[in-house]
């Protein structure tokens, strides 16, 4: 029975990133999910992205809902800060953690019914303030932990397991996130970790709301012929229109060598997005453009990934709400609460 | 790559570390289960099948299982295997009811076996049980060979030996004790055997020809011969200071008998540092533990006597560097004279077969060595056969056990008029361990534990009489711990490539990076671009068939898998499993079940 947890035993030649951590240090408890759950894959992405990025895991707050996606930040980064919040509503934690510590990097795990149902309206609010978040949205078709019903972003025409088909048109996230404006927006699908890690890497240094719409099949309830979102189906569908690599600031000089239809974005912190367009006339910045293509393409029967949307010189919240440069906890308490007198004076300018 | 055909019994035969590193294929893992249950005598019988000797090999065996342990790439100790084999060996029950019967009608042919050691009596082993009736022509007043007069008493004990070599003789082998053979021409003149099995070990002790040698004659002694000369209690001291040139096991056994028998300033000295010694590292460290000084980089020169008695060695203090070719070489660097009373010389072992008439038909090499088949055992006369350290030099007990085994197949072929080199071949069972959602037939939960250090009885109670054993062996807590780290790497990963649905589960669970789905490509190429690298090429990789969703395939680095199952419990589909593997040994009369399944399928069509 090993269930309880994965042995300590480790590689004996590990690499160590700089932090002196190896990939083994980045990760949480054991899954309880199904076996074969595509979330799990996500969160081995994850482990490794946090890894190779050599982020401090004390600097890393997870965020969830509810569901089975909701569970997956127990499974990563076990020194981490961690918040499982209402069902839906942890896009307005997240808003809230971020404006009082700005200094943290923001992971957001939830799924199709806590994004797409419930919390829609919560996700809508994260994009459109731009919130400096990854928000991975684990979409797998059905409401797995109550036993497989339809979500939101159920196909027309999928089956359940029974066989009965869905008729309700889905809530695509792209098709939302792009049209309320976000800043980034990418398509991956759990069963290719060579390029969900680099949208992963991508997404986690992104200044603003960056969203990663995850295909990730339910094994239990949603891996049946028929259905739009196993594995077998995603495979067959999958079109990748921008192959993404993600270059760290450390590693930029070296890795200039750009091929001439290769397009580089520079992120805040100096490290570098390129990405090669695999549909021709694909272009990752041009809003409109993305929408049109990953339209047609899915009605085709397609489902385009990559990097589908990505803007150039993003400002977040903090930006244009003007806030202080530092994070609220690093604050003195004089400068944080300055009394009623500059209360008083503040209050005068609206009266 | 091609897939790899997990069908022959070969593959998952080299996972089990331990097991492909025995030369009698001991099922190690098993048996440790076994010991894990507290079925000890089970655990002794199942022991006692592949190297027969497991009360003695669990005290004395050189253990090229333990070197071979997966443990020592995950971690740096192997599991202690040998003193694990002791402990089922000392708390079996009686046994009597389970060894092998002879039948009462023979089959009516007779086997010479000249040398009453651990090869000739496997072959009696062997044989006994099918009908053979073999008779053993010992030079000795006792049996064992030099298990018995060159292990000394404190390492093992005379009843462990005399239990086990008697479960062989009581089935009826007749030992003609005290009765060397001076000519073999006669032996096979007599016409009374059928076949004849040499298994005389290699007894004569090297010399050591530097001035000084025949005058200190008195007090210079051959060690593999001393040691039997203490075993007989013809000699019963030695003087205080003592000298033990050659730092092999024999030299280890030398030093620390010379310290029950008068020796206080016992010193071993080598020609060359320690990286070079040949003793295994577990006895120098009993033998350092009992003060016997370690001289490195001596190379002997000369004998050194005064009124015609020795009072000493001169050695020459040497360096070594390596030559162009790789070779090492000497530089001496000064001299020294390290006073003794007596000098044993351990610096290796030679056969010697005086007794085998050049012109009966067996070949000799330019080495005075008889020309054996390397499988069947057998000289280039017809019927007559050789194993042990009298086959090709000096090796260790469990070798000869291995010969013993296979010399046997071969006897037995012969007797039956069959061919010697078709052997029968091994076998393999591979049995599912799965007993539920999440629970496997054995412990699959890594122990991180560290090995049990062997306890000893004290420096002065043991120097007390030389049969005081010094180890004690583990107590219960100590083998409750041990046999848990034992990785159980014969529970293999099988992998069934039509139910992958590539859901990279096992990929990720996987503690130790064992599992990749990839492209195929050459093995030099994908050893590099595998999860972690596989940079150990002496562990094979796993190759899937093409998996069904992307043609990708599977691959397994078998390099650091700790057999926890958690790959198979994280699988969806079922496509991993842990099953056990058997491997099916063949012996002697006694051919594999896949053999006789074989067999019976060709008389069905």
């Amino acid at each position: 029975m090993a269930q309880t947890g994965k042995p300590s035993v480790r590689h004996p030649s590990l690499k160590v990133n700089k932090l002196g951590l190896t990939q083994r240090d980045y990760e949480g408890s054991m899954s309880t999910l199904c076996a074969g759950c595509g979330h799990d894959s996500i969160t081995a992405s994850l482990v490794q992205a946090f890894f190779e990025l050599e982020i401090e895991p004390h600097k890393v707050a997870k965020l969830s809902g509810i569901g089975c996606s909701s569970k997956t930040p127990a499974y990563f980064l076990k020194e981490a800060h961690g918040f499982n919040s209402v069902h839906g509503r942890m896009p307005s934690i997240a808003t809230g953690a971020n404006a009082a510590n700005r200094g943290m990097t923001y992971i957001g795990v939830s799924g199709d019914g806590d994004s797409l149902s419930i919390g829609l309206g919560q996700l809508c609010h994260a994009i459109r303030r731009n919130v400096d978040m990854l928000y991975i949205i684990e979409n797998n078709g059905v409401y797995g932990l109550t036993k497989g019903q339809f979500s939101a972003s159920a196909d027309v025409g999928t089956k359940a397991k029974k066989g009965e088909e869905n008729r309700m048109g889905p809530i695509d996230p792209v098709a939302l996130a792009l049209s309320l404006g976000a800043s980034f927006v990418g398509k991956g699908f759990s069963g290719d970790k060579q390029q969900l890690v680099p949208l992963i890497k991508a997404g986690l240094s992104h200044k603003g709301f960056a969203l990663l719409d995850v295909i990730s099949p339910c094994v239990t309830f949603n891996d049946h012929q028929g259905s739009t979102k196993s594995y077998q189906y995603t495979r067959d569908h999958v079109q990748e229109v921008v192959e993404t690599d993600f270059v760290p600031v450390l590693h930029e000089i070296t890795a200039e060598q750009a091929s001439g239809d290769v397009t580089s974005v520079a992120m805040h912190d100096g490290s570098v997005v390129k990405f090669r367009p695999v549909a021709e006339g694909y272009d990752p910045t041009d809003r409109d453009g993305a929408y049109s293509h990953i339209a047609t393409r899915q009605a085709a029967g397609e489902v385009a990934t990559g990097l589908l949307y990505i803007e150039k010189g993003s400002q977040d919240v903090h930006s244009f709400e003007n806030t202080v440069e530092e994070s609220l906890v690093d604050l003195d308490f004089e400068e944080l609460c300055p009394g009623n007198q500059i209360l008083q004076e503040l209050q005068k300018q609206w009266r | 790559m091609k897939p790899t055909d997990v069908s022959r019994p070969e593959y998952y035969h080299k996972v089990v570390d331990c097991q492909w590193g025995c030369p009698a294929h001991t099922p190690v893992p098993e048996y440790i289960r076994l010991i894990a249950q507290g079925r000890f005598t089970e655990s002794y019988m199942l022991n006692r099948e592949s190297n027969v000797f497991p009360g003695i090999l669990g005290r004395t065996c050189d253990r090229p299982c333990e070197p071979a342990c997966r443990r020592v790439r995950v971690e740096d100790e192997p599991v202690a295997i040998c003193r694990l084999k002791r402990v089922a060996a000392d708390l079996r029950g009686d046994v009597g009811h389970l060894l092998p019967s002879p039948p009462t009608e023979k089959n009516g042919k007779k086997i010479a076996l000249i040398g009453a050691g651990p090869a000739s009596l496997t072959v009696a082993n062997d044989l006994m049980p099918l009908g053979y009736e073999c008779e053993i022509f010992e030079q000795l007043s006792r049996s064992g060979g030099l298990m018995r007069t060159n292990i000394p008493a404190f390492r093992l004990p005379a009843e462990v030996l005399d239990e086990e070599i008697d479960m062989i003789l009581d089935m009826g082998v007749q030992v003609h004790y005290d009765h060397p053979i001076d000519s073999l021409q006669s032996l096979l003149d007599q016409d009374r055997f059928d076949a004849v099995f040499v298994g005389t070990g290699a007894p004569k002790g090297k010399e050591l020809n530097i001035p000084g040698r025949e005058e200190g004659d008195a007090n210079i002694h051959i060690g593999i011969e001393w040691l039997e000369s203490v075993h007989f209690d013809h000699i019963k001291e030695i003087g205080e200071k003592v000298l033990i040139i050659g730092v092999g096991n024999t030299a280890m056994d030398c030093c620390r008998t010379s310290k029950r028998i008068g020796g206080v300033d016992v010193k071993v000295v080598a020609r060359k540092g320690r990286p070079y010694f040949k003793a295994s590292a577990w006895e120098l460290e009993d033998a350092e533990e009992e003060q016997v000084e370690i001289l490195e980089n001596h190379s002997p020169s000369r004998f050194v006597l005064e009124n015609g008695s020795l009072v000493g060695m001169e050695f020459e203090l040497v360096e070594w560097e390596a030559d162009e070719n790789g070779r090492l070489v000497s530089k001496v660097l000064d001299s020294k004279i390290v006073p003794c009373d007596d000098v044993i010389l351990a610096i290796g072992q030679d056969n010697a077969f005086p007794w085998i008439e050049r012109d009966i038909g067996i070949d000799f090499n330019d080495w005075e060595m008889p020309v054996v088949d390397k499988t069947t055992f057998q000289t280039t006369r017809d019927g007559v056969f050789v194993g042990g350290d009298a086959a090709w030099g000096p090796e260790n007990i469990i070798w000869a056990v291995e010969h013993g085994h296979q010399a046997a197949i071969s006897i037995d072929n012969y007797c039956q008029g069959q061919s010697l080199v078709n052997r029968p071949a091994y076998g393999m069972n591979l049995v599912s361990q799965k007993m539920g959602l999440h629970s496997w037939s054995y412990g699959s939960e890594y122990d991180a534990s560290q090995r049990a250090k062997m306890n000893h009885v004290d420096l002065v109670e043991r120097f007390k009489a030389l049969e005081v054993e010094v180890e004690l062996g583990f107590d219960a807590e100590q083998t409750a711990i041990e046999v848990e780290r034992c990785l159980n790497c014969d529970i293999q990963t099988s992998f069934s490539a039509p139910l992958c649905i590539e859901c990279d589960a096992c990929i990720d669970v996987c503690p130790v990076y064992c599992l990749t789905i990839t492209d195929n490509g050459s093995e030099e190429e994908m050893r590099d671009r595998l999860t972690a690298p596989a940079e150990n090429t002496d562990q094979d990789l796993y190759i899937s068939e093409e998996l069904p969703q992307t043609a990708r395939i599977m691959v397994k680095d078998e390099d650091l898998c700790v057999h926890c199952g958690l790959c198979a419990e994280r699988c969806p589909t079922a496509a991993w499993d842990m099953a056990k593997f058997d491997l099916l040994i063949p012996y002697a009369g006694k051919p594999t079940w896949t053999e006789s399944a074989e067999a019976a399928s060709t008389i069905s069509s």
